[in-house]
């Protein structure tokens, strides 16, 4: 027992160092290249940034089916789409959750949604962890500079997830607004509350 | 204290309860932060939740079990409900009832987390479950933006007791 005493300590100090010394990956900050991706459509097809060659920037979303946060901005979500497709930013919106951890999640209930923007599936979850998401809905807005595109704000729709009528600053939309003036974001990144991407279990 | 004397106590102890019916208190962000910078060696334990988080739900157990796991110790769990406080009667409190909650519940009332997450923690990029644990005293403070498991939990209070 007197050596038991210091190995239960050391697996206790282990155990502690396991998570409270595990690196955490960043993800983007604003003004970082963003990495193209290669995901699966509901449609069957493989989406990137780089295939609609006159987008000025894009709307990425991670969002999903199953939390009620995502639910309560889907309307939005697709209210984006339809105001700034047109100018040029379209939605891409890409579902990072594990369908073994979240079964609404899962490729078949993603294709019941009908958008009309790309709705992709995050299956390695390898662009949520690049991109640094890590809860649904998590906005990022891209704009192309030269062959890149560059991160250019990330964070909330809105100031307010139950009532859209109640919303009294619109984040997304005033970033849009400064971005598209050829202007850097202001604030460039907001924060929100919302589910946490269900990451495959270790 | 005879067997029968126990039994006794514990009967009417659970006869008692529910007279602990559990009050749900609707608070402001800086009621809240008053809170967290209470200057007492007391350790508390706040985690964020909601009732429609799975794994918050999953591991309020976890942050249950604490008030008797440590019933000796000065320690207070604080749990903190991201619910829309228009759910507070339809949704919040039955939940407590039904989980029998022990702990303190409050549910934080600002519709705009932008105005306030960073002040938890600039760390916390609002994904629940967030497990702050903190003294202000031995001005020890962890966060967590995950769920824990009861090792995870126990391992993460070990500095603190």
């Amino acid at each position: 027992m007197k050596k038991a005493i210091p190995f239960l300590t050391l697996c206790f100090a282990l155990l502690l160092s396991s998570f409270v010394f595990r690196p955490v990956s960043e993800g983007y900050k604003v003004g970082d290249k963003a990495a193209d991706f290669k995901l699966k459509n509901v449609d069957g097809k493989m989406v990137s940034l780089a295939d609609n060659k006159t987008a000025k920037g894009y709307i990425v979303v991670f969002t999903c089916n199953t939390c009620p946060f995502a639910q309560a901005y889907e309307s939005r979500i697709v209210s984006l789409n339809e105001r700034y497709a047109p100018q040029g930013y379209p939605v891409v919106a890409i579902n990072p959750n594990d369908p073994a951890v979240a079964p609404g999640d899962s490729y078949a209930a993603m294709q019941a949604k009908k958008y009309s923007f790309p709705y992709l599936q995050d299956e390695s979850q390898q662009v949520a962890k690049l991109y640094g998401a890590t809860r649904t809905p998590h906005l990022f807005v891209l704009t192309r500079k030269g062959a890149d595109f560059v991160v250019s704000y990330i964070g909330a729709i809105d100031d307010n997830s139950e009532d859209p009528k109640q919303v009294k600053t619109k984040y997304v939309e005033n970033a849009m607004a400064d971005i598209m003036a050829g202007k850097p974001a202001s604030p460039s990144s907001t924060k929100a509350v919302g589910c946490t991407i269900k990451w495959k279990r270790a | 204290m005879g067997p029968t004397k126990v039994i006794l106590l514990g009967l009417s102890l659970l006869l008692a309860a529910p007279s602990f019916a559990q009050q749900v208190a609707v608070i402001k962000f800086p009621e809240l932060q008053k809170r967290l910078t209470r200057p007492t060696d007391t350790t508390y334990v706040i985690n964020f939740w909601a009732t429609w988080c799975a794994p918050c739900v999953k591991e309020l157990p976890n942050f249950e079990q604490l008030r008797t796991t440590y019933a000796n110790k000065k320690l207070k769990v604080l749990l903190v409900s991201l619910d829309y406080a228009s759910q507070l009667d339809k949704k919040i409190k039955p939940f407590v009832k039904q989980r029998s909650l022990k702990s303190e519940v409050v549910i934080l009332n600002e519709p705009d987390p932008n105005s306030w997450l960073d002040k938890v923690d600039p760390k916390w990029s609002g994904a629940l479950p967030f497990t702050l644990i903190v003294n202000n005293k031995t001005k020890k403070r962890v966060t967590f933006e995950k769920e824990l498991s009861a090792v995870e939990l126990k391992a993460a209070l070990q500095p603190f007791l």
